[in-house]
């Protein structure tokens, strides 16, 4: 297989009730991805979008977006899904005969109601009037996953603490916070065992990304921070079909990425990762399957301290979905934060050396779906 | 450099207006379960998915989970992709480049709708812009029938001359077992049919339908081995205009189809598209843009398909033979309707049309309406690229 590397980055800055449009978000993602990798929009071939008609609250929700990106005239298409979903279609394009993809996904979750909207994912008949929604059904997982495997909810806590303190090294992100674990245990309830703290923020933003083939990836301002490795695996739709205390569809992405990659013990040659967390607990139980732990182990890692800034596998240094959470988006920022690592452009945010980084993104109810990406600095 | 692809697999429902009988996941399993029985693979065989449809048809999000026990994705990769109208032909690209990037081998692409729960033309309406153009947006038919409006003024083209396409593809329709609508019509009857919006009469409009339509696409290697007589993918295409829809409709050529046709061509090595292709699927979705859409395939002048299509050269036993299957004016479940078109234009190509085939068809070319005035292009040959 041919070789491909990301070239440009472009993120707005994440925040609550952002003002502008879906296509002003865009635009000023897309502007800085370009401007990141020294290019003009004429230099891009083709372009992939990323939006969900619900979270958008309009049908094809694409043609909100398709000026802003750049699209006139030009090969496009859309994903509906997580931006590390998305990002996979246009390595895909580039790696079939295109020369340059743009991936751009936004969201304004401020926009709509949440609850209302990630209810509308689960099954109309049976499920939906039970009242389901990300936070009631990510709870319910989280409950089984600590009764398992005797999961702490200070340990849970103990990832929200790291994440938003990572938070203030980030610019871009939304909530930086000094905060104790007692802060989060006192934090208001949500639904048993999830308190306010536990869980990411309403965000909007976009972000860009710009993938090149190998021999135009050369051409461009910036060092190219090259694919090693993706793969994505849906888990069964209804939560009483799943092991919702183990992802295995996780584990068997991430085996396939390692596999990609050539990776035998990821928690020794990644330098960095960037997972989906959008609950606390979440960051455990992928641990888990990323295989950075044992099964269960996951609340003994978060104590141990590996994954803080300055451990030996910092997870999330940009602060992570816990500190800025805008659906469809953060899966693309995880990458976007992955490479700027790679790139040694993360500020103060920057993990030293970084050379190997994965980044990951979630997909539907309680993480039904999972990719991951491995990135390296050197081909 | 992208690798060689091949249709191997095609399988669609019997398309109506409303199927009671099934849920979501049973008329998505339906189309699997043809399509895996038409190549002779189990579901074990297939490496990745891709799905899609328009969301506000049946108000489920996340439709790549909901889909699972329909799709058979459990445990494999699944993504979905809608564009509107083209989403159809979207998703069967992804398809092509989830094999022609290297990273699958046999990958299940699937398109499906079930117009029959929604308020079709309220859900398209939310297409626009909410503060400048969405009160007044009424659906799909106002752009479409103030293109042909102004087609008719420049170049003298009738209404008589949309009627006959519309008789040409319903009737093409009767000999497909899977259409929507399947009836013997008259130009008389279209000119009777109520008005919609002038010029467009019923007759002259696609339906909504309930309907789902499964591709399977192999790399080579595997392909010869799967089927016989693989279609191979020579070219996709696809072209966007701008978002507002005082933009693209008030131009004089459907700009987009003659980007991405143009372009298919060149990847093709199409010269004289008319001469050189032997069946088209068009995502017609009035009669009128089978008169007007024509010039921009390249296969006349300006002006000059009303005349090509009172000499019957689109009609079955024409040099051009399009929409076999009777087309969107038939059939238009709106997730699969573009994929129908690839579908067919590859049963074409692999001679398993039944009675809708044209006779010794080596290369076939569909495409795909939607948005803002949207266009996709595929390019199928009965040899390898």
């Amino acid at each position: 297989m041919e070789r491909a590397a990301i070239i440009g980055i472009g993120q707005t800055k994440y925040e609550k009730e952002k003002d502008g449009i879906f296509a002003e978000l865009v635009y000023e993602a897309t502007s800085r991805a370009l401007d990141d990798a020294g290019m003009k929009i004429k230099d891009i071939d083709n372009v992939v979008t990323i939006s969900n008609d619900f979270w958008d609250g309009r049908t094809i929700s694409c043609m909100a977006v398709a000026d802003a990106a750049g699209c006139h005239g030009k090969d496009a298409s859309t994903v509906e899904c997580d931006g590390a979903f998305g990002a996979f279609y246009g390595l895909m394009r580039v790696l079939s005969g295109y020369n340059t993809t743009l991936v751009v996904a936004h969201s304004k979750v401020s926009e709509g109601n949440p609850r209302i909207i990630s209810n509308a994912a689960f099954d109309p008949i049976y499920e939906r009037s039970l009242g389901l929604d990300a936070i009631s059904s990510s709870a319910l997982q989280a409950r089984a996953y600590m009764k398992r495997f005797g999961i702490t909810e200070e340990q849970c806590a103990l990832v929200s603490v790291k994440n938003h303190k990572n938070a203030r090294n980030n610019p871009y992100t939304q909530l930086p916070l000094d905060i104790t674990v007692e802060d989060v245990m006192k934090s208001p309830k949500l639904a048993d065992p999830i308190k306010l703290l536990d869980t990411s923020p309403i965000t909007d933003g976009a972000c860009a990304v710009i993938f090149a083939v190998e021999g135009e990836a050369k051409k461009w301002a910036k060092k190219p921070i090259w694919v090693k490795g993706v793969a994505h695996c849906t888990d069964a739709y209804r939560l009483g079909e799943r092991d919702l205390t183990y992802s295995t569809a996780l584990e068997s992405a991430a085996r396939k990425a390692y596999q990609m990659a050539g990776i035998a013990n990821p928690s020794h040659e990644i330098d960095i990762a960037e997972v989906y967390d959008a609950f606390s607990y979440m960051e455990l139980m992928w641990y888990e399957a990323l295989g950075f732990c044992g099964k269960g182990d996951g609340g003994k890692l978060i104590e141990s301290g590996k994954t803080q800034m300055g451990g030996e596998l910092p997870v999330n240094p940009s602060g992570g979905v816990l500190s800025a959470h805008s659906v469809l988006v953060a899966g693309l920022a995880r990458i976007a934060e992955a490479a700027l690592q790679l790139r040694g452009e993360a500020g103060k945010r920057q993990v030293p050396g970084a050379k190997v980084a994965l980044a990951h993104g979630i997909n539907g109810v309680c993480a039904q779906q999972h990719c991951v990406w491995i990135l390296a600095s050197e081909k | 450099m992208a690798r060689r692809t091949a249709i191997v697999g095609i399988g669609q429902t019997h398309h109506c207006a409303k199927r009671d009988d099934v849920n979501g996941q049973e008329l998505i399993n339906e189309a699997v379960m043809s399509a895996l029985e038409d190549a002779n693979l189990t579901i074990k065989d297939i490496d990745a998915i891709v799905i899609g449809n328009m969301d506000h048809f049946e108000a489920i999000n996340y439709v790549d989970g909901w889909s699972v026990d329909g799709s058979g994705a459990f445990m494999k990769p699944i993504m979905k992709l809608t564009t509107g109208g083209t989403s159809g032909m979207t998703i069967a690209t992804a398809g092509y480049y989830h094999i022609a990037s290297g990273f699958f081998d046999v990958v299940l692409a699937i398109g499906w709708e079930r117009n029959s729960e929604s308020d079709t033309t309220a859900a398209i309406t939310t297409c626009c812009q909410p503060l400048i153009e969405r009160d007044f947006f009424a659906g799909a038919i106002g752009p479409l029938a103030a293109e042909y409006t102004n087609y008719m003024k420049r170049f003298g083209a009738t209404e008589e001359d949309a009627a006959l396409v519309s008789v040409r593809d319903h009737n093409n329709a009767l000999n497909n077992p899977y259409a929507h609508l399947r009836m013997k019509i008259t130009v008389e009857d279209v000119m009777k049919s109520p008005m919609l919006c002038y010029p467009i009469k019923l007759l002259d409009m696609c339906p909504r339908s309930d309907g789902a339509c499964a591709l399977i696409y192999a790399c080579e290697g595997k392909a010869e081995k799967i089927a016989p007589k693989p279609a191979w993918v020579h070219a996709i295409a696809g072209s966007r205009d701008f978002v507002y829809m005082g933009e693209p409709f008030q131009r004089e050529e459907m700009f987009t189809l003659e980007r991405a046709s143009e372009r298919a061509y060149k990847r093709a090595g199409i010269t004289n598209p008319l001469k050189e292709i032997d069946v088209m699927e068009l995502y017609l979705p009035a009669s009128t843009t089978g008169v007007k859409w024509m010039e921009s395939l390249w296969v006349c002048g300006r002006g000059e398909a009303p005349n090509l299509i009172r000499k019957g050269v689109f009609n079955m036993d024409g040099e051009l033979p399009i929409n076999p299957s009777g087309g969107p004016l038939a059939t238009n479940p709106i997730g699969a309707t573009a994929m129908i078109r690839v579908g067919e234009a590859a049963l074409q190509v692999m001679g398993k049309a039944g009675d809708r085939q044209v006779p010794n068809v080596k290369t076939a070319l569909a495409t795909a309406f939607g948005s803002c005035s949207w266009s996709d292009v595929t390019i199928l040959r009965d040899t390898k690229p």
